[in-house]
């Protein structure tokens, strides 16, 4: 399949979103929602199809000199300013954004295909909104995947909005709720914030290195990551600084921020567990498998850049190795079944983004210290196993919540009976997620942690240990839903297995994170192209799987079955966990910082200075337009006669006044 | 004589041809067939329009007289278009009943008056230029009494023919003038003839082009007529008016000024021009603030966009060229939405005060949502194409470089915000009023729908693709030396 049937891709779901939203009112609920699946199953056969061609065709170019090239497919200028300020809009096509492709449409077309059983009631009919929710979906797919495939930093900025505005819409689909209000409100305030400090960056970067195109950027001349293209980009800033630091460590920098507000990176995370009030296959499309990653994505896209500014690598490896240790410890005890999920998420991406961070020290300057990259690998390999476990952990929670009606785990327990596919699909998620061989995580985890040994002791036994925590808390959670004691049946229809477009998704997620691990991403999704030698390290391997069997166990221990071992030991701590259950306050001191100092210390001024000065002046503006309107109002007084006088009289007046001020 | 002198003018030609068969038409095909001659003229003009994206030869005919360049070639294309859009919105309104019977007329007064328009944009001498000018002028008089049954319509005529003869007059005094200083009145001899010229009469002879040719640009305060005549004249004429001849002789205005006035820059003409941008964009919006009837609105609002369409003048350089065709084809886009929505309810419910609108939107969502992207363009909201014009107009204006020019940027600025009040009045009246008695729901013909769809993609595409732009500004720099722009 050519490659330019990327364009595609894109265009699909670009015209669903339209057809869907302009046309669905007036066709059945139902019909939108096939429309809307079959749409994106065309979609996903064609990604697959160009993603495919892109890593095994021949005769496209894409493998030269034994390096997997990126392919720009079309990149036509979209406003073009100046000679150099020039916003492109195209297509490129790398290993990641391949990999990006089938990521996005396959978690995509699951929970399409998903939300028809899900967004319906018990009997099979569509809720109100049915079409808007299709067609919220379309537009996230499509933003989503101009993303990933962007040739240039605006062109990613421009989707990263979109695919906030669209995440915002979708979170407060059940706009009639107030707490999904909010929450959408929060995560587009936190995300738009940290969208400031992204546009500040590409501003800063583009301003020193005179382009937004990745090829000049990062890209060599054999169409592959090139430490030395990104030199010379950083060499053009002519070793400009800025507080001690250089422009471009700032500028990646702030882009980072950019990324880690969509990426729910410490401090930035505090939108994400709330975003769990949006419909259930929404938070497993956007909130778990494939806008999160967007971050991940951003860093790795530019990552010879960061390679060299290692002081805003070292940066993300503090935040990404501290937000997976906090997020992990707070999903340890959430009760709310969707929100453990959200720290769960958080904790993974941060492994992901840490990843990343020490493939940089492991081959700092890589060629130079004879590094391989690894964890850029494994970071990238770890997004797609994950996108694939997560989403299928997160349609499962949605059949639980669709049965039982409630997210709270006290209202669940025992349901294995009642469910057993879903609680199979669960288990093998679980098992995913928690590094257990052969499942998918453990494959792309078990590198994340030779990556992070390989740059330091320390952070490999603070991932390692970080793992073990979420064996434990995955397993948590399992056993409290599906065993624990006896389900209560407190509604008329006991707990069932779902229809099967929400089981089918179930089964092929489920089989797909069971094989997801066999994937040869260390040949395929490497940070240079080049062909990555890796080998099991037996001792990092053992090590982990040890520590996630030991998490398992003692989940296993404590929440098997009922007993009031968990409760003592929550009294025994209760100061921490309290902490810990309330998210160790951050939404507080949000709180705090928003209402009190930033409220009352900036706004409240501004506002009086908008009021009063701002406003005066416009209305000083209003006032005199309208006054004057008034007093010139008999210029125009209908009778031809005094037009003509006037115009002459102007004419005249013309010519004397110029004669008077040019002659004399 | 060289026949071959005419493939210089495959536009005038086709449009001729086009108005030959449209005569026909009228005069020999029997009765019952006669319903059909405006959707007959509509695809007639609308396989013109596309024949005339052809490129053709370019060069001078008849001793200079004549000449086609690239920037005339797309400029009447420009045209093209907007006429074209107003054929489509007019086809329903000639087939009404009082006005059925001399449907022919309309159509052929109005191809005639386009092919003054192409004289005056190609001519290189006084002569052939004020026959365009005069071609374009006086059917259009016919044009506004229309409606003759209606007395706002013959009064509209009356108006504008009288001032029209007047503006002639004192046009064709500034040309005289110029002919008794340099014994020619062909543009490139006056030019070399007036060279450090800085005589009394150069100053009368330059204000009263200005006058002549501000006349059709409604430039303040050569305006009077034009509320009046806006307001009793059919919609679809005014539209017309309002956007195809104020192009037209916008770009006349630029060649004249500054092919033959070119030397007098500095000296003479750019005061005078800055004087006056102030004055239109200025006195415009002032009294477009207080007008409640839609289409006298739009005649002020008109009259402070010719306002605009002079910034790209005054500067004299290629971008300002530029953004003033790129400003002109965003503003037929606009204006025609506007007079589009406009012309539909008028033709439905004969209603055209601001406050029959209350409440558009519950009953009619789409022309509401086209009149809404219309006022927005109008306004320089962006993303829509006004926006970048505007943009662009001040770009150029601003490379200019003098202080005088900041300032002027700034007014015109400042009247930007003025202008956003009024046009946002229209657009809280369709979305915010209530009223119980809104207008009814109103089935548009398909040529009024396929007309303000056009105009609607329009607005959206030549905001999101503004590299539209850069088309302009390479045919600006390839005519830089013809029009001795900087």
């Amino acid at each position: 399949m050519p490659l330019s049937y990327t364009i595609a891709v894109i265009a699909i779901p670009l015209f669903m979103f339209l057809f869907l939203g302009l046309a669905g009112v007036k066709m059945s609920r139902k019909l939108t929602g096939v429309l809307g699946v079959l749409g994106m199953a065309v979609t996903t056969v064609i990604a697959y199809g160009v993603a495919l061609t892109y890593f095994f065709g021949t005769g496209q170019g894409q493998i030269a000199d034994g390096v997997r090239q990126a392919v720009t497919v079309f990149n036509p200028d979209w406003l073009s300013f100046t000679d150099t300020l020039v916003v492109r809009m195209g297509i490129l096509l790398d290993p990641i954004a391949a990999m990006m492709l089938i990521v996005v449409c396959t978690v995509s077309f699951m929970v399409h295909l998903y939300s028809l059983g899900y967004m319906s009631d018990h009997d099979g009919n569509p809720e109100e909104g049915f079409q808007r929710y299709y067609a919220f979906l379309a537009l996230f797919t499509f933003s989503m995947l101009g993303l990933v495939v962007a040739t240039n930093l605006f062109q990613i900025f421009v989707f990263f909005e979109m695919v906030g505005v669209s995440s915002y819409l979708l979170i407060g689909f059940y706009y009639s709720s107030p707490a999904a209000n909010h929450a959408s409100k929060k995560a587009f305030i936190v995300t738009r914030l940290a969208d400031l400090f992204f546009l500040l960056g590409i501003m800063i970067l583009s301003y020193y290195t005179g382009t937004f195109d990745f090829n000049q950027l990062v890209f060599g001349s054999n169409g592959a990551n090139d430490m030395a293209v990104a030199q010379s980009a950083i060499a053009s800033a002519g070793g400009a600084t800025f507080l001690g630091c250089s422009v471009t460590a700032w500028a990646l920098t702030f882009i980072f921020i950019g990324g880690a507000g969509k990426s729910a990176m410490y401090p930035l995370h505090i939108w994400l567990p709330d975003a769990m009030e949006g419909p259930t296959p929404v938070s497993a499309l956007i909130h778990a498998a494939t806008m999160v990653v967007a971050g991940v994505f951003l860093v790795a896209r530019l990552f010879p850049l960061y390679v060299i500014e290692q002081g805003a690598m070292e940066i993300i490896c503090v935040v990404g190795a501290f937000t997976a240790f906090y997020a992990a410890a707070i999903a340890c005890v959430q009760s709310d079944i969707k929100r453990a999920l959200a720290f769960s998420t958080i904790s993974q991406i941060a492994f992901m983004m840490t990843s990343l961070a020490v493939s940089s020290a492991d081959g700092a300057l890589i060629e130079i210290h004879g590094g391989t990259g690894l964890g850029y690998m494994a970071s990238m390999f770890h997004l797609f196993t994950h996108a694939m476990f997560k989403a299928l952990l997160f349609l499962c929670a949605g059949a639980i919540i669709h049965a039982v009606h409630s997210n709270e785990n006290d209202k669940m327990h025992g349901l294995h009976k009642f469910m057993p596919i879903t609680s199979i699909a669960f288990l093998i998620g679980c098992l995913a997620i928690a590094g257990i061989p052969p499942f998918a995580g453990f494959w792309s985890k078990d590198e994340i942690l030779v990556a992070a040994y390989h740059k330091g002791f320390f952070w490999g036994l603070w991932m390692s240990m970080v793992a073990g925590m979420t064996a434990f808390y995955m397993f948590r959670i399992y056993f409290l839903i599906f065993f624990w004691k006896k389900h209560e049946v407190h509604t008329h229809h006991a707990p069932k297995d779902q229809p099967w477009t929400m089981t089918l998704p179930l089964i092929i997620l489920a089989a797909v994170s069971v094989v997801a691990g066999f994937v040869p991403a260390h040949d395929l999704v490497t940070w240079n192209g080049h062909h990555l030698h890796t080998q099991l390290d037996w001792t990092v391997a053992g090590s982990s799987v040890a520590i996630a069997l030991v998490g398992i166990l003692l989940a296993y221990k404590l929440y098997f079955k009922e007993n009031d071992l968990p409760e003592r030991m929550k009294n025994a701590a209760s100061g921490l966990w309290t902490a810990a259950y309330h998210r160790f306050y951050m939404d507080e001191l949000y709180q705090f910082i928003t209402h009190k100092v930033i409220f009352q210390g900036i706004c409240v001024p501004i506002a009086w200075f908008d009021r009063h000065i701002i406003d005066g002046f416009f209305n000083m503006l209003a006032n005199a337009t309208g006054s004057a309107s008034f007093a010139i109002r008999r210029l125009q007084s209908g009778s031809v006669q005094s037009y003509v006088y006037i115009y002459l009289v102007g004419a005249l007046a013309l010519a004397a006044v110029t004669m008077v001020c040019v002659l004399i | 004589m060289d026949y071959s002198q005419f493939l210089l003018m495959p536009q005038e030609l086709g449009l001729l041809l086009v108005f030959l068969l449209v005569f026909i038409y009228d005069t020999f095909m029997p009765q019952r067939s006669q319903d059909k001659l405006p959707l007959f003229t509509t695809i007639l003009f609308a396989l013109f329009t596309i024949y005339s994206f052809v490129p053709c030869q370019m060069g001078h005919a008849f001793g200079g007289m004549f000449e086609a360049n690239p920037a005339t070639w797309v400029m009447k294309n420009i045209l093209n278009l907007g006429v074209l859009l107003v054929l489509l919105q007019s086809i329903k309104w000639s087939n009404s009943d009082h006005v059925a019977v001399r449907r022919g007329e309309f159509f052929e007064l109005l191809l005639l008056t386009l092919l003054g328009m192409y004289l005056m944009i190609s001519s290189r001498h006084f002569l052939l230029f004020v026959i365009g000018l005069e071609t374009a002028s006086l059917p259009i008089a016919a044009l506004a009494a229309f409606e003759k049954k209606y007395y706002e319509s013959r009064e509209a005529a009356a108006k504008y023919i009288f001032t029209a003869v007047f503006s002639s007059a004192i046009f064709m005094l500034g040309i005289s003038f110029v002919y008794g200083m340099s014994g020619s009145l062909y543009f490139t001899d006056i030019a070399t003839s007036i060279i450090g010229h800085k005589s009394a009469l150069l100053i009368a002879a330059v204000a009263f082009v200005i006058a002549g040719v501000g006349f059709k640009l409604s430039l303040v305060p050569f305006h009077l007529w034009t509320a009046d005549v806006y307001q009793g004249a059919p919609t679809a004429v005014t539209s017309y008016l309002s956007v195809i001849s104020k192009g037209a002789a916008a770009f006349s205005f630029l060649v004249i000024l500054v092919q033959v006035f070119g030397s007098a820059y500095a000296d003479v003409w750019e005061w005078m021009l800055y004087a006056l941008i102030v004055l239109t964009i200025t006195l415009g919006n002032l009294f477009a603030v207080r007008q409640r009837n839609l289409k006298r609105f739009l005649a002020f609002s008109s009259i402070s966009q010719a306002g605009y369409i002079m910034l790209g003048i005054i500067a004299v350089n290629t971008t300002g060229m530029a953004s003033m065709m790129y400003y002109i084809l965003v503003y037929i886009f606009s204006n025609l939405a506007a007079f589009g929505v406009i012309g539909v309810i008028e033709r439905a419910t004969g209603k055209v005060s601001m406050d029959d609108y209350n409440g558009l939107f519950r009953t009619n969502p789409w022309l509401a949502f086209t009149m809404m992207l219309a006022m927005f363009s109008l306004g320089g909201i962006p993303p829509f194409a006004g926006f970048f014009s505007k943009f662009f107009i001040f770009v150029g204006a601003c490379q200019q470089g003098s202080v005088a020019i900041y300032v002027l940027v700034l007014i015109a600025l400042v009247n930007t915000i003025i202008s956003l009040y009024y046009y946002l009045l229209v657009v809280k009246a369709m979305f915010l009023r209530q009223d119980d008695c809104a207008i009814p729901y109103i089935d548009s013909h398909w040529t009024e729908e396929l007309g303000l769809t056009v105009s609607v993609f329009g607005i959206i595409l030549l905001g999101v693709a503004s590299g539209v732009y850069a088309q302009f500004d390479a045919i600006s720099e390839s005519v830089k030396n013809i029009f001795a722009l900087i």
